[in-house]
């Protein structure tokens, strides 16, 4: 059985230094949530309260509906895969992946059969024998989800557990872990700085920065209703732009950017009575061409500068008013369609693909 | 041995010159260390082993000969029972290092860089002072009218004196005081190297206080635990000065009686002969501490 989390007010101070500022935060049974934040923003700090590891300074836990705040690490029933893995230096491989269930003092073939199970389900099966310095990055990593797994716990912390492995490996890990916690229905709250890490596996993000939670909500509100300006620039790097309200025009917003291109957007999206704000431009969202282009918002530019980045080519555009953009331009095949550095283009954006943020 | 081959390194020939001139600097660091072993180790030891096979003449002279007896006599009952007892104290001594010595070496391992710095020093404050002079302090802390039981009265937890000094009772109290620094110090540096993770690793995984001491600490210092027991028990066994003083000659253990054979009793190749068995003993102590400590690394 999979159980819910509550932060309610939570602060942690380190002396003057305030790690978590009051944060409340809902986990559902069974989902599975991403701090994504900086480094240093308060992850780790999140998780260790939640584990056990580190007592609020004020605020309370709870973990399936108990109060869990003044409950030792080893009587609560979360189970945490550690950011530098902690494996016992002393114990296999299969020893390690065990200790839990040797605490729980579950009969040893039982126990003998759920090690060979964890041990298969993060593909490390032969190595059981090996001891934590005989094995490379990826596979302490793996051995430490083992090691927390076995032990069904009610809510698992993963505190950056894929940062040591190659990308190849480290996307399969990313599917496996996301199709292994909805088999299981674990509540999974995972730590990491990598949005598209984020992205890809959560069911909810919250976005941490200097203590706070600047955004909840699922990968889809997250990425294209970025409410704050660092949420909307941490994920996606997204264009912030100062915008003026010129009129309202029917169901849509007039505004003018600081260089003088004039752009409509969504009237939802404007906040009543307000002069000036800051909108986030996707740069995936604007649609770079060298032929016109049909769009609600249709404004010419030139390319400054190229960048190669594979399957897609990072473009830095210039308004004739002198506004810089981020885009992005598929890898056309074509030499004709191809942008270059110098090249004229068409840019159109879709009014709905403008939003507001908070600064 | 080699001591600067490397189980991964080619054989000497395939070495190409700088590796060879490198080796060769090495070897020439280590000279002062060699000429020292050579002649304060090597030297005497030889010496030793050649004595324990000749006899003496009437007025203690060493005559050149070569003769089982010394030998024979180490095998006396007499002194096999002073080997024992020796052996007992030492162990005794070993076991109240230990748990006397853990806890203190935790305490330092995990306390705070500041702290740990200034525990470490009060651990060693003791060697400033020389070892017979602090000796002779337990004397007058163990005495009939002295500073213990001086203490003990004043707090009416004994009304008659207590007979301390010239007991075996004394010579523990003295080897205890003699090695715990040489127990605490290993111990402190595996208990300071144990990553903090791990011990919350434990605690995550359902281990209560207990269980993680027994499951985890335990295991994590044991290298330290064997070399502390190393550094006391073997040493302990030869100890003479704390049984002269504490003991009052009442328990001779095993160094006394080497002590007395080359300065008293001017036997030396008798005396040589129980040297040469007690450095059997060290070494075969030594070599069963080393294949237990492989056998955990292993
Ligand atoms: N024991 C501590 N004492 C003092 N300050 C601390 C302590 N632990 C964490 N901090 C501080 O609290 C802040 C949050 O730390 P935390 O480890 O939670 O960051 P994080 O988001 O996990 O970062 P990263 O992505 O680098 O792991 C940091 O500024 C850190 O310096
Ligand atoms: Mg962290």
């Amino acid at each position: 059985m999979s159980a819910g989390v509550e932060l309610c007010n939570v602060t942690k101070r380190f002396g003057a230094m305030t790690a978590v500022d009051n944060v409340s935060l809902r986990i559902e049974p069974g989902e599975f949530l991403t701090l994504l934040g900086p480094s240093g923003c308060g992850k780790t700090t999140m998780l260790r309260m939640i584990a056990g590891f580190d007592v609020p300074t004020s605020g309370a836990i709870r973990v399936g509906g108990e109060d869990v705040t003044a409950l030792p690490p080893y009587r609560r029933p979360v189970n945490q895969v550690f950011q530098s893995y902690a494996l016992f230096p002393h114990l296999s491989v299969a020893e390690n992946v065990g200790f839990g269930l040797r605490m729980q003092g579950v009969a040893k073939g039982e126990a003998a059969e759920r090690i060979a199970q964890a041990i298969e389900l993060v593909s490390l099966a032969g190595l059981g024998e090996r001891r934590p310095h005989q094995l490379s990055g990826g596979q302490k990593q793996r051995v430490a989800l083992a090691r927390a797994l076995v032990c069904r716990p009610k809510v698992l912390l993963l505190d950056e557990p894929l940062s040591a492995l190659d990308a190849k490996l480290r996307h399969a890990m990313q599917l496996e872990l996301k199709q292994l916690q909805r088999r299981l229905g674990m509540t999974f709250v995972f730590v990491t700085h990598d949005q598209e890490e984020a992205l890809t596996m959560s069911d909810r993000i919250a976005i941490v920065n200097r203590g706070r939670i600047e955004q909840f909500g699922s990968a889809h509100e997250i990425y294209h209703r970025p409410a704050t300006a660092f949420a909307a620039d941490f994920v996606g790097q997204a264009n912030l732009l100062e915008a003026e309200f010129v009129r309202r025009e029917n169901g849509t917003v007039r505004v003018k950017l600081s260089g003088g291109l004039e752009l409509v957007l969504s009237a939802a999206t404007w906040p009543d009575d307000t002069a000036k704000a800051l909108i986030s431009i996707r740069p995936e969202k604007i649609h770079v061409s060298k032929q016109p282009v049909q769009a609600e918002n249709v404004f010419a530019a030139r390319v400054e500068e190229e960048v190669f980045k594979g399957a897609l080519d990072h473009l830095i555009l210039v308004t004739p008013g002198g506004a810089r953009l981020n885009a992005v331009a598929a890898n056309e095949s074509a030499l004709l369609e191809a942008i270059h550095a110098g090249d004229q283009v068409f840019c159109g954006l879709h009014a709905s693909d403008l939003v507001v943020v908070r600064a | 041995m080699d001591p600067l081959a490397s189980p991964a390194a080619p054989d000497a020939k395939s070495l190409p010159s700088d590796h060879r001139r490198a080796r060769w600097r090495a070897w020439l660091l280590l000279t002062p260390m060699v000429l020292w072993l050579v002649a304060f180790v090597v030297v005497p030891t030889a010496i030793l082993l050649v004595y324990s096979f000749c006899e003496r003449d009437e007025l203690g002279r060493v005559v050149f000969s070569f003769t089982w007896e010394n030998y024979q006599r180490v095998l006396d009952p007499v002194y096999l029972r002073i080997f024992g007892r020796s052996i007992g104290y030492a162990a005794l001594t070993t076991v109240i290092c230990v748990v006397v010595g853990f806890p203190v070496a935790y305490c330092i391992g995990r306390a705070s860089e500041a702290w740990r710095q200034r525990l470490l020093l009060l651990v060693m404050v003791p060697f400033w002072t020389s070892f017979l002079i602090r000796t002779y302090a337990w004397i007058t802390i163990l005495k009939e009218e002295g500073l213990l039981n001086g203490a003990l009265s004043a707090l009416s937890i004994v009304h008659a004196p207590l007979d301390l000094l010239y007991t075996p009772s004394a010579v523990v109290i003295g080897l205890v005081y003699a090695y715990l620094p040489f127990m605490i110090l290993p111990i402190y540096g595996s208990v300071e190297k144990i990553d903090g993770a791990l011990i919350e690793a434990a605690h995550d995984l359902g281990a209560g206080p207990l269980r993680v001491f027994t499951s985890v600490i335990i295991p994590l210092t044991l290298p330290g635990i064997a070399a502390g027991t190393l550094l006391v028990f073997v040493p302990a066994i030869g100890m003479f000065a704390v049984t002269d003083l504490l003991g009052g000659a009442q328990v001779p253990l095993i160094g006394n009686v080497i002590q007395n054979q080359f300065m008293q009793a001017r036997d030396w190749p008798f005396g040589a002969a129980l040297g040469m068995v007690f450095m059997l003993l060290f070494a075969v102590s030594y070599g069963l501490i080393l294949r237990f400590r492989r056998e955990e690394t292993a």
